[in-house]
């Protein structure tokens, strides 16, 4: 059923039990919000949407308030604005005046508000919290609880999204506090660094550690991508930096996964500018022939690799090692490939495709792994074929 | 028709009437005021101490063990009756007292006067054939109604100090239960609501909302299971009704939360007591056991086919649970937080269920109501707030205590003839109804009417029935400044107009009264209220500047003398008063000197003493031990 309301003058049209923000942003009316997110529940808490409402007993938050038929609604009435002026200042007198090297300068709610309210900074004698900036060792999750404004949005999220539910509140009226668990460390209150709760913070009070000081949206580029690690296919956007992935954040019109990601795609991108990555095929020297590694080599399209410890890596400079027939080279993917193909035809002559047992693995996508059993089925000519996940 | 089940209850209230009746006809009767408050000054006692005495005299006697009449500064209280002899209550009747007090009932031996409060008057008010009885006391010479209770109307305290609260039969006995068997076999839900919205019943936790009518919007809610939910939460400072309904009459609040089941149609109801009410949660909990026992709670009520049952939550101790919504969040094991409405609990309550919230005595009227009939209700007190007001008068006048009054009645009589005027004759300047949310009145107020409307227009409110007097020696700002500090004590930090406003709000007047406010202070009071008023979520944010609002407006002459003069004309600001010693009234005794804990003050043996400003600390030590009246405040 379809309720039918006025909102500055226009009509509007919406399901019956949508509020009067949703009806709003539905006709294109802007109302301002802070504790709101439209992933999670709607607590009423920051008083930022309120709005007159016709015959109603004083203002209400459009974003808990459901529409009815004939509503008269005014987003801009006088007492609207001024009590959200009245918010922002109350939120200023209890906040660091940092913006200048605060984290999330050009991209916090808070900042942007202030700015359409025209709000001025207010100075006061009273007292302002300060709390210990960076007080969890959480690698991943920065807390400055100075900048927090109680949204509650970090709560929502970790609950209703991560259900982890580590975050609440603690103490009471100006002394309430944003504790993980009873007031413990995040790892210790179940959390599993998710970064969810960032990813909701409206303003610089929770920030992902790693990208702590390594640029403002304003110095980024975001690149949107596909997360490398499993199968999901979660979408986000790199932060980069001249060149350099500096941050994950996370998009909320990714088809699969909104703004959800779990510990490896937001924090585990430290990988692909790390020098030990393999980013070419290694092929034992004797696969390729003498001849031609030789060749190669020394026209410096191959290069010999050594096993040094653990990884194994092109040397530097300075005088190459001889190769031995066990000799790791590092080659071009064509040449690797045809390597491979090779050897599987020999296999496959001699024995049979019964010979080969084909593992596929869950950080490759559907698409990959069906594609993996029709080559395994169809051109290895076996059925062994199992998946990693299967365990 | 009758059902066997509601017979069988007739013939236990048969017993139970006959009982009573031996009971309260023994040879002798003695009750005791076992509510928190008489424990509290020492009923536990008291009890043995007539024990032995009751032993010693070898008398063989019925001990009633009741809830508070209301006489707190009576406490603790004890009523003797023998033979044909009148009925006579004792205040102050500690275990030390005790002896004395039987001497002069069965020896005629003298008794210091003020012990003796009256002779008890059994009051019944008949109505339609039924009767209410209630408790009053007349003077032992006059016959005539005391003081304290000439202008009372005992109708949700009626029971309270007359029945034993740990016995349903005491309750059977004076036809309780008599209205859930009436609503169940004679009455239908839409009928029980008829009935409760033509009396007029107005919730009497504040709001003062018309019961009647929400219990419809809960019947109407097409969603089920539903909630009856009882709110047992008072935190107002200095406010105690609903524990004293709990503590001597908890039947009363089962049976009106049962009937307010069937009228809407829930199955589970839940008292929300504050924990901090022990007692209380015991009777309730040893009442709720009885009713089980009798059938008048479980399945299949008295035979009707309804079933209903009560639980008890614990409350942990936060004013704001008492606000609806964050009580509800409360039960649901969350922090005590309120949301918003609309959706009401009405529609979207307890667990997303339709709920009915109401006060602990908007329940225990309805049973009376329906045995009275809404008719009789509707005639007590004005027109647009029918029935009575309880209040929990404290403060500086002269008789404390627990009062219901009929609404309408003006404040004048409850201070002066109710409460017996300013205590040690000092001169009356304000008084504080609706605890930390409401707002004071000064003197040229005091003819108005205690009513929800009359007292919303005169800018103070009903509120939960908190009532404190202030007498001449009390600062206005301080007194405004200590509201405030609860309510920064006790917001829930939600929404920022509260959380913060009220620290901002504190924090003005904690200068205004150290001698550091500036004229512009008061425009930034009043601007903070207007921001809590228009942006808080709850009741209490949009409410707390009431206090702070009231004194400014009738004593912003005090405000402006803490700021413009440096002075707090009530002597109470330590910042701002000296202690001075009177040279002419000082004789030197030197008590003074050797009291004040600052050693400011100095002077020799029989010669006027002297303060030293830069040392004192303004701890009012010397004035009090100054036998000569030697040392004034300014
Ligand atoms: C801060 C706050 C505290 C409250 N405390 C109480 C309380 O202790 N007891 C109570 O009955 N109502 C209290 N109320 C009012 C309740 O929200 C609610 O209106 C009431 O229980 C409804 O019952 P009634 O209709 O019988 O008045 C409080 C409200 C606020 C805003
Ligand atoms: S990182 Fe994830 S699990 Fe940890 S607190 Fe934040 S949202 Fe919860
Ligand atoms: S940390 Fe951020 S998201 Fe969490 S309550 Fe504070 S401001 Fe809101
Ligand atoms: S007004 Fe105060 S008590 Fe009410 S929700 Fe807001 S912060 Fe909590
Ligand atoms: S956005 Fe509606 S109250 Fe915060």
């Amino acid at each position: 059923m379809d309720v039918t309301l006025t909102i500055n003058g226009q009509k509007v049209t919406v399901p019956d039990g949508s509020t009067i923000l949703e009806a709003a942003r539905y006709a294109g009316i802007s109302i301002p919000t802070l504790c709101h997110h439209p992933d999670l529940t709607n607590v009423g808490a920051c008083r930022m949407c309120v709005v007159s409402v016709e015959r109603a007993r004083g203002l209400q938050t459009a974003c808990t308030t459901p529409v009815f038929e004939g509503m008269v609604v005014d987003t801009e009435s006088e007492d609207a604005r001024e009590t959200r002026k009245f918010v922002l200042e109350m939120l200023l007198t209890d906040h660091p005046n940092d913006c200048m090297v605060c984290e999330v300068n050009g991209d916090c709610e808070l900042q942007d508000l202030v700015y359409d309210y025209g709000v001025a900074w207010p100075e006061h004698r009273g007292v302002r919290h300060s709390y210990e900036a960076d007080p969890d060792p959480n690698p991943f999750i920065f807390i400055d609880r100075n900048k927090c404004i109680l949204c509650s949005r970090c709560i929502r999220a970790c609950d209703e999204i991560q259900n982890r539910d580590v975050w609440n509140f603690a103490y009471r009226g100006f002394k309430t506090k944003l504790v993980a668990g009873a007031d413990q460390f995040l790892l210790d209150a179940r959390c599993e660094s998710c970064g969810q709760c960032v990813a909701y913070c409206p303003v610089g009070a929770l920030y992902d550690k790693m990208s702590l000081g390594a640029g403002r949206v304003s110095q980024l580029t975001k690149v949107r991508t596909t997360c490398s690690y499993c199968g999901v296919g979660c979408n986000f956007d790199l932060n980069v930096r001249d060149g350099v992935i500096v941050r994950v954040t996370s998009a909320h019109d990714a088809p699969v996964n909104g703004m959800s990601l779990c510990v490896k795609g937001r924090y585990g991108y430290d990988y692909v500018h790390h020098p030990d990555r393999l980013t070419r095929p290694l092929v034992r020297a004797k696969w390729l022939g003498a001849e031609q590694v030789e060749e190669q080599v020394a026209n410096g399209n191959w290069q010999i690799a050594t096993v040094a410890e653990k990884y194994v890596q092109p040397p530097a400079s300075g005088p190459q090692p001889s190769i031995s027939d066990g000799t790791f080279i590092q080659t071009d993917w064509d040449t690797a490939l045809d390597v491979v193909a090779r050897k599987f035809t020999e296999v496959k002559k001699a024995h049979g495709g019964d010979a080969f047992a084909v593992f596929a693995s869950a950080k490759c996508t559907n698409e990959e792994n069906y594609l993996f059993n029709k080559f395994t089925r169809q051109v290895l000519g076996t059925n062994n074929i199992d998946h990693c996940a299967r365990l | 028709m009758v059902s066997i089940a509601t017979g069988s209850l007739a013939v236990r209230r048969e017993q139970a009437r006959e009982r009573w009746l031996q009971k309260i006809n023994a040879d002798v009767y003695v009750t005791v005021g076992m509510g928190t408050c008489g424990l509290a000054a020492g009923a536990g006692d008291t009890l043995a101490a007539i024990e032995a005495e009751l032993a010693k005299r070898n008398l063989n006697a019925v001990v009633g063990k009741v809830g508070c009449v209301g006489m707190c500064s009576y406490e603790p209280m004890v009523e003797l009756q023998a033979g044909g002899k009148p009925r006579v209550n004792y205040g102050q009747a500690t275990a030390r007292n005790v002896p004395e007090i039987f001497a002069s009932y069965f020896d005629g031996a003298p008794l210091r006067k003020s012990v003796v409060v009256g002779e008890v008057a059994p009051t019944v008010i008949q109505t339609n054939g039924r009767a209410l009885h209630s408790l009053s006391f007349v003077d032992p010479e006059s016959k005539e109604k005391t003081a304290f209770h000439q202008k009372q109307l005992r109708i949700v305290l009626s029971n309270c100090g007359l029945i034993d609260p740990e016995s349903i039969d005491d309750y059977l006995a004076l036809d309780g239960y008599k209205a859930l068997e009436t609503v169940l076999t004679e009455m239908t839900p839409e009928e029980v609501i008829e009935e409760v919205t033509r009396s007029g019943l107005r919730g009497r936790g504040g709001g003062g909302f018309p019961t009647g009518v929400k219990w419809g919007f809960a019947r109407k809610t097409p969603k089920w299971p539903k909630y009856v939910i009882c709110n047992a939460d008072e935190g107002d400072p200095g406010a105690f009704m609903d524990r004293s309904v709990l503590e001597g009459d908890p039947h009363s609040v089962i049976e009106g939360m049962i009937i307010a089941g069937y009228a809407i149609g829930a199955e589970t109801g839940y008292i929300y007591c504050r924990a901090e009410y022990p007692l209380a949660i015991r009777r309730l909990e040893i009442a709720l056991a009885q009713a089980r026992e009798l059938g008048l709670l479980g399945e299949d009520i008295l035979g009707s086919g309804f079933g209903f049952n009560i639980l008890i939550k614990e409350g942990a101790g936060a004013f704001v649970c008492g606000e609806e919504t964050a009580l509800m969040a409360s039960i649901q094991g969350e922090r005590g937080q309120p949301w918003p409405r609309p959706p009401y609990p009405a529609v979207s309550g307890l667990w997303g269920r339709p709920s009915n919230v109401n006060n602990v005595k908007s329940y225990a009227y309805t049973p009376r109501i329906i045995r009275l009939g809404a008719e009789w209700f509707k005639n007590l007190g004005t027109e647009g707030s029918p029935g009575t007001a309880v209040f929990a008068l404290t403060g500086m006048v002269n008789r404390t205590g627990l009062v219901e009054v009929p609404m309408g009645i003006t404040l004048r009589e409850i201070i002066y003839d109710v409460g017996g005027g300013i205590s040690l004759g000092k001169k009356f300047k304000a008084v504080q109804t609706g605890g930390p949310l409401g707002g004071c009145l000064p003197e040229a107020h005091l003819n108005t009417p205690v009513d929800f409307d009359s007292l919303r227009a005169a800018g103070a409110v009903m509120g939960s029935g908190g009532m404190i007097v202030a007498d001449e020696t009390t600062c206005m700002v301080e007194f405004a400044k200590y509201f405030m500090q609860f309510v920064c004590d006790e917001s829930c930090g939600k929404c920022p107009p509260c959380r913060i406003g009220s620290t901002r709000m504190l924090e003005i007047l904690e200068r205004i009264t150290a001698g550091e406010g500036e004229l512009e202070d008061l425009d930034e009071i009043r601007r903070l209220a207007t921001g809590m008023e228009k942006g808080s979520l709850c009741a209490l944010g949009q409410l707390a500047p009431s206090p702070v609002i009231s004194t400014l407006r009738h004593f912003e002459e005090e405000y402006r003398a803490h700021i413009e003069d440096r002075r707090c004309p009530a002597g109470k600001c330590r910042a701002l008063i000296t202690y001075e010693i009177v040279a002419d009234l000082c004789t030197g005794c030197m008590v003074c000197m050797r009291n004040c804990p600052s050693n400011a003050i100095s002077g020799e043996k029989r010669q006027p003493h002297v303060i030293d400003p830069e040392l004192c600390e303004r701890c009012g030590l010397c004035m009090e031990v100054c036998k000569f009246d030697a040392i004034i405040v300014w």
